[in-house]
């Protein structure tokens, strides 16, 4: 067995630490940070976003469930990525929602480049101008609501900047348990992770509703819509406009006409996350048309809008919160609420991104130039889920793989057994989290291939237990 | 209406649906957020609105706590242009940990507790980088409501406005603690002392490190020493907000000097840090959360918890301010020129101090003016009162809190002789 650097190395090298590491112009760190002390007594999992599992307290390793390996080949069952040396051609290591070009490269897009150049130097300010600010927001909001909308054009969309996806959610959760103290929220099942640490830490209690159907690989459309009609009128919902998270399972058009109906009836209010517009279908308009239903039927829904996957914004923690408004007198009390929400918790967004944002958007010449980048980014994508479909066809794998150009977006829901997920690790130096979700947006032309066979060969006793049934 | 229509056709199509005569017959999606009232205003912004609307040419903005030069003008550090230089066409711009920066939160620590601190290589303080001070402080809070569900948190009077606010919104019922001496316009020890002896044991305090915000009035070093080793008394837990190091004297080493008494006494504390001021990098949002923890495997539980509570409130810090801080501290010429600079902004805000003063004191005010140079940092709280303030905004277009407290930053060579001549016709009757 290969000794890669990553944990499942083996040997001694289980007590090593892998280590950040930082150059003075990049930072190649970004997985977690695993430590494990010396007599494997404890382990930490240091997480960052997309992370599947997050583990609060110190844990204790286990070893895996096949005992043959010897007490050093820990399986980290909370763990979902491990730091890989990027020489190592088995597998970018890229599993959490980051983009890779088809080098396996992270990707600065041409767009941000030239905003960047624009910039420079102008942003020194105490804070972001409330020109900028405003126009960062005014810009966004048109994207998500479309900007012939009549909510736009009457304004009436409350818009505030937030920190990337992650703070426009809690911007809300905190908003919601403000003014809606009695209110829960009701997640799909699943959701991000980081979801449920969000409304939980706000203290808004949970609840799930059916969205993926682990048979079918697809929609649990049925029992989503029985759990829409069954939950309390008003209830608070949260729903992925597209490119679901984890699954890449969305709904289909007439599937959100029907579900915007059954909110209508049963007056729930429509929370959006939408960290991927654009990623989904290449179409930004497109991946925005769940909400333009919602839209069309009246509803006054909110929406977490994120930079930092479609504009490759990442670390500067850049996005909006907006919430629609039945007349344009409400917009100020509500923007005066969320400013005061934030002000407790950062005082004002990180100026850098917002500039960015606000300059690209604001440009006719780079938004068109982005909007470019963003179908070159989503159509790789989309290539690569064919590609790694037809591998796995010719291989004569038995199973069905329609759900890898089913899904959309970074992730695809392999329904890969958490076994064969480890068995993708230590055999094959191929890293997933636990739940079989793979990232897209990490495969290569280099590495389909590869990929493939090491699927195929971890499914063998799928497909043995498929070939015994229809003997 | 075209939609409406379609809708309703929807809607008659299912017409058995029990739903469909509420919906008609309610519009209550527009009372979703009908209880939601404007916040209360932030003052500070407010003086700074109506700055803005002044057309006279003889305005004078002495509200807002940003540094300006001897022209009024915000300055971007040397340093800082240099930083951006090297950092520009950079290919990362991915997540950073959690955690932030390793190498800017390193570098952070030397500042506050020591360029070769034994507790930083003994790995014992659990530190992440924080949007700021704000954020810096906001997850304390809340790491404090956690582990301490119980606990109160002691904060001077005055503060910074914005501390009630984080505080209260992480849960944690407040008190407060004497500090500020109307009379003497000075520190009212003798009241402060008293507040830390009648807590109870093991409270939690914040307090200013250094340049007051909004007094300007520190405790002497003797007054510190007294101050940390009745808090070894008591057993509380001090918590630092050091927003300003380097800018009240001018000095870094110097301005951390009430941190580096409370380690020496061996107390376990937590620091909020800025850059927003000291590196003029404010809307970069870069700051350090540190807590002293007792061994190095606390430092890493805790940590990893401060990370949790920054999870699901932002996953992980901006990148770019702390590329800026960490290129600036990682090399020592820009290091150094990060300190002159700073000491630059120091020196002019001690010089207007003193001119201030002379000023006044020329105009043979009858009152002490003193204070004005006995206070250290950005601002001055000069004693006036609401209504002197008011008259000075009306009369003579300056802008200030209505506390009284001058933001020396906005004090220049230009506008320091008006401004004196203003506060002598406001007060000379007082």
């Amino acid at each position: 067995m290969q000794n890669n650097g990553g944990v499942h190395g083996g040997g001694s090298s289980f007590s090593r630490r892998l280590r950040e590491e930082e150059s003075e112009h990049s930072i190649i760190f970004r997985d977690a940070v695993v430590e494990i002390y010396e007599n494997g007594e404890e382990m930490r999992h240091l997480d960052d976003s997309n992370k599947q599992l997050i583990s609060k307290e110190p844990r204790m390793v286990e070893p895996c469930g096949s005992r043959s390996e010897g007490p050093h080949n820990w399986c980290h069952r909370g763990l979902s990525r491990r730091f890989l040396r990027q020489q190592d051609k088995s597998w970018s290591g890229n599993n959490f929602g980051a983009y890779r070009d088809d080098d396996g490269r992270p990707v600065v897009l041409q767009c941000v480049r030239e905003a960047e150049a624009r910039i420079a130097g102008s942003e020194f300010l105490e804070s972001v101008s409330a020109s900028v600010s405003s126009k960062m927001v005014e810009e966004s909001v048109k994207l998500v609501y479309g900007k012939e909308s009549d909510v736009v054009k009457e304004g009436r969309v409350a818009g505030v900047q937030a920190l990337s996806g992650t703070g426009a959610c809690r911007l809300f959760a905190e908003f919601q348990r403000r003014f809606h103290p009695e209110s829960r929220i009701y997640l799909p099942d699943p959701t991000w992770s980081n979801h449920h640490n969000i409304w939980r830490d706000a203290q808004v209690p949970e609840r799930t509703f059916h969205y993926y159907d682990p048979d079918s690989k697809g929609l649990n459309f049925s029992s989503l819509i029985d759990d829409v009609k069954n939950a309390p009128d008003g209830s608070f919902f949260l729903l992925h406009p597209c490119a679901h998270n984890p699954t890449g399972v969305d709904p289909t058009i007439e599937q959100w006409r029907e579900i915007s109906y059954q909110f209508k009836v049963k007056n729930h209010f429509p929370f959006f996350d939408m960290a991927y517009q654009g990623f989904a279908s290449g179409n930004l308009d497109q991946d925005a048309q769940a909400i333009r239903i919602f839209l069309e039927d009246d509803h006054l829904v909110g929406c977490a809008q994120s930079f930092a996957k479609n504009m490759g914004l990442y670390g500067y923690r850049v996005g909006c919160l907006s919430i629609l408004c039945a007349d344009s007198n409400q917009v100020g009390p509500i923007r005066s609420q969320l400013q005061r929400i934030a002000r407790a918790v950062y005082s004002s967004p990180p100026v850098h991104g917002v500039l960015l944002v606000s300059t690209i958007l604001s440009d006719p010449y780079l938004k068109s130039l982005w909007i470019e980048e963003v179908k070159t980014m989503a159509n790789r994508v989309r290539r690569m889920r064919t590609t790694l479909q037809d591998s796995l066809e010719r291989l004569d794998s038995p199973l069905s793989w329609e759900h890898i150009t089913n899904q959309v977006g970074f992730f695809c829901f392999s329904g890969l057994t958490p076994e064969q997920v480890n068995r993708l690790a230590r055999e094959f130096h191929i890293y997933m989290t636990h739940d079989g979700r793979i990232s897209m947006a990490g495969v290569t032309t280099d590495n389909v291939s590869y990929l493939a066979n090491a699927i195929h060969e971890v499914t063998r006793s799928d497909q043995e237990a498929k070939i015994l049934c229809n003997v | 209406m075209a939609v409406r229509n379609s809708m309703l056709n929807r809607l008659l199509s299912r017409s058995s649906d029990l739903g469909v005569a509420r919906w008609m017959s309610s519009s209550s999606s527009s009372s979703w957020w009908k209880s939601v009232e404007p916040a209360p205003k932030d003052p500070i912004l407010g003086v700074t609105e109506a700055f803005l609307a002044d057309p006279s040419p003889d305005k004078v903005n002495v509200g807002v706590g940003a540094y300006r030069d001897d022209n009024g003008k915000p300055v971007v550090l040397d340093c800082v242009r240099e930083a951006e230089r090297r950092i520009a066409g950079s290919s990362f711009m991915e997540y950073l940990p959690m955690g932030g920066s390793v190498k800017m939160v390193e570098e952070t620590l030397k500042l506050a507790y020591g360029e070769n601190s034994e507790l930083i290589k003994d790995k014992r303080i659990a530190a992440v980088q924080s949007l700021s001070g704000t954020g810096a402080c906001r997850l304390f809070a809340d790491f404090q409501k956690r582990f301490h569900p119980d606990s109160q948190i002691y904060i001077p009077v005055p503060t910074w406005a914005n501390h009630h606010n984080i505080w209260r919104d992480a849960h944690v019922p407040q008190r407060t603690y004497h500090y500020y001496h109307p009379e003497t316009k000075g520190l009212d020890f003798a009241g402060l002392m008293d507040d830390i002896k009648n807590a109870p044991n093991g409270s939690f305090f914040l307090l200013h490190a250094c340049a007051h915000n909004p007094t300007g009035v520190d405790p002497s070093e003797e007054q510190w020493k007294e101050i940390s080793y009745q808090f070894k008394v008591k057993g509380h837990f001090p918590f630092f907000d050091m927003a300003y190091q380097g800018f009240a004297s001018g000095d870094p080493e110097r301005d951390a000097k009430a941190i580096r008494i409370f380690l020496e006494d061996g107390h376990l504390f937590g620091i909020a840090q800025s850059y927003a001021k000291n590196m003029g990098l404010y809307g970069q949002r870069v700051g350090c959360l540190s807590v002293l923890c007792e061994d190095e495997k606390q430092a890493v539980a805790v940590k990893s918890q401060l990370q949790q509570l920054a999870r699901p409130m932002y996953s992980n810090p901006p990148l770019h301010g702390a590329l800026i801080v960490s290129t600036i501290l990682g090399d020592a010429d820009l290091k150094n020129l990060w300190l002159k600079e700073v000491k630059v902004m120091a020196d002019r805000i001690i010089g207007m101090r003193t001119a201030l003063q002379e000023n006044l004191e020329k105009l043979r005010s009858p009152l002490s003016w003193e204070h004005i140079t006995n206070q250290i940092g950005m601002f001055c709280y000069s004693g006036m009162t609401p209504e002197q303030v008011d008259r000075l905004t009306n009369e003579f277009h300056i802008y200030l809190t209505r506390n009284g407290r001058i933001s020396m930053a906005g004090v220049t060579t230009g506008n320091v002789g008006y401004l004196a001549n203003a506060i002598h016709e406001v007060t000379k009757s007082a």
